[in-house]
């Protein structure tokens, strides 16, 4: 049985190396200062005795206040899990620091995130839409998304003459 | 003496019937050497987690069934599984055994497909993958017997199944479970040993092991660069482990491999369903649920041993008859990730077998 981690438990392990990079640690997950999550994730995945080496997977939820992306990280050596989390209080611009250097599973994930939630990943390296055409306007898996313009999106868009999508 | 050759781009899909759906690739060629891979999906893309937010718990069951269209049970079970775990529902005994026998039973059809169409890629035309249409079709009778459809089951029900067993099901089963071990025996003899089959995928797109978990690939092609990592034992759910079974790895990790592993999983398969019918105890299938679910506030992560790796679905919560947030952690997609990797190195005709060899199913792809 896989053992999940508490966020309680994570959270002292992560204090005694990166004092500031913890926001809140409650039972199911960590929350971190978004500055320090290549560095902490770096540490999850080296340091013995935790040995996070599988990056479950990403995923991001839409609060309207804020964004939340959440990763799902397991030890396969050690059989256990984890959940740490970023939030993201700017709208307009939800910047998170990308872990694709860490774990190159995050790659097309971060792409799929950046695609419909529209969070972008600093330093991801190869950051465009994955699921939808450049030039697609808005992010649809945002709760405000359909009232973009009062119009729906398929009525109204065309895609870019330049692109991976297009022929 | 050296020919220089220039740089060839060539486009395989969204239309191509190698690539087992509308996926595209860009592959940059020099020679017939592949230099430079770029994946390009989203062709099937019909926004199914957007859909989800607008839908209670239960009418979100038959998205699932669209999304790996292959394995429509699995994609049923790793739903309700999440969606028990936010609302804490309990699940019969009974319902969790035939929940195993299904499963297992998609596995069998899955992998059959699985296969069948790799050697079809590999350029054995038609007649390995009819003898395992041949087999899936006998899975394919029992899911029919069992809830009247053939593709898209929607037979998984939040607390349980929507229904019994039929009882001409059991001995039907037995039957099947009886015969299958010498058909993979048979296939085996006439595919595993053969010097064409093993020219074309001994060697090609290696995935070495730490890439393979770095990259967060999982399923056969995980087990297929030698990780034995398997849900089913290491996470059991429903009543995995109260059965005994091998977890097959492969050992070089490359396309031969994960087609081994496959077959061999097919085996294991039989022998969890064979245990499960000889504990299946009596009893309800279907806990008492309210007919409008309206779990607490929360979040809830449930994965499962899937046919393709590891199905997940994320589920958030506020309180009211829809899911906040619906998100599936589809293992064809992810598996997609160290495509570049695998294929850089080899030749342009191997590209198709190492594609085959990962076997993703576009609908769960692009969700």
């Amino acid at each position: 049985m896989t053992t999940a981690i508490s966020g309680i438990e994570l959270a002292n392990q992560i204090k005694a190396s990166f004092a500031e990079a913890v926001l809140e640690g409650d039972e199911r997950a960590v929350i971190l200062r978004s500055e320090y999550l290549t560095q902490v994730a770096s540490f999850l995945k080296t340091t013995p005795g935790l040995e996070f080496d599988y990056l479950s997977h990403v995923t991001a939820v839409d609060y309207l206040d804020y964004f939340e992306v959440i990763y799902h990280i397991t030890s396969l050596a050690h059989n256990h899990s984890a959940v740490i989390k970023v939030k993201t209080p700017d709208r307009d611009n939800p910047e998170v620091p990308s872990v694709a250097s860490v774990w190159c599973g995050a790659n097309l994930q971060e792409r799929e995130v950046y695609d419909l939630m529209g969070v972008t990943f600093l330093e991801h390296p190869n950051l465009k839409r994955v699921l939808l055409w450049e030039g697609f306007p808005g992010h649809p898996l945002r709760k405000d998304f359909l009232t973009l313009e009062g119009k729906s999106p398929w009525q109204t868009i065309e895609p870019l003459e330049e692109g991976h999508h297009v022929l | 003496m050296s020919f220089k050759t220039e740089p060839l781009v060539v486009n395989f899909g969204p239309q191509h019937p190698s690539t087992h759906g509308v996926f595209r690739m860009i592959v940059s060629l020099d020679g017939e050497v592949i230099t430079d891979v770029e994946p390009v999906m989203g062709y099937l893309h019909r926004g199914v987690e957007k859909l989800a937010e607008e839908r209670t718990y239960l009418q979100n069951i038959p998205f699932t069934d669209r999304l790996d269209y292959l394995a429509s049970m699995s994609n049923n079970l790793a739903y309700v599984l999440a969606v028990e775990k936010l609302a804490n529902i309990p699940v019969s005994p009974r319902a969790q055994y035939l929940r195993v026998i299904m499963a297992e039973l998609q596995r069998i059809a899955s992998h059959a497909m699985a296969v069948g169409s790799f050697l079809n890629d590999a350029g054995a035309f038609f007649t390995p993958l009819m003898y395992m249409f041949r087999e899936r079709e006998k899975v394919l009778d029992l899911f029919e017997m069992t809830c009247g459809q053939r593709l898209t089951y929607n037979y998984m029900r939040v607390g349980g199944l929507s229904h019994d067993i039929p009882p001409e099901f059991l001995p039907a089963l037995g039957k099947f479970l009886d015969d299958m071990p010498g058909f993979i025996d048979e296939y085996e003899q006439l595919l595993s040993e053969n010097e064409i089959l093993l020219a074309r995928t001994k060697g090609v797109g290696i995935l070495p092991p730490q890439l393979a978990i770095n990259a967060s690939v999982s399923g056969p092609i995980l087990r297929g660069s030698g990780v034995k990592w398997d849900l089913r034992k290491a996470d059991p759910y429903c009543v995995y482990d109260r059965f005994d079974f091998d977890i097959p790895v492969g050992k070089a990790g490359d396309s031969y491999d994960r087609f081994w592993v496959r077959l061999q999983e097919m085996r294991q398969s039989v022998r969890i369903i064979q245990q499960a019918v000889a504990q299946l105890p009596q009893g309800e299938v279907r806990s008492q649920v309210p007919a409008t679910l309206r779990p607490q506030a929360g979040e809830a992560y449930a994965h499962i041993e899937a046919p393709k790796g590891e199905l997940g679905f994320y589920l958030v919560s506020d309180g009211s008859v829809a899911p906040y947030r619906f998100k599936i952690r589809s293992p064809s997609f992810i598996n997609l990730t160290p495509l570049r990797e695998m294929m850089v190195g080899y030749k342009v005709a191997d590209a198709v077998i190492i594609l085959g060899s990962l076997d993703i199913v576009l609908g769960e792809v692009d969700r």
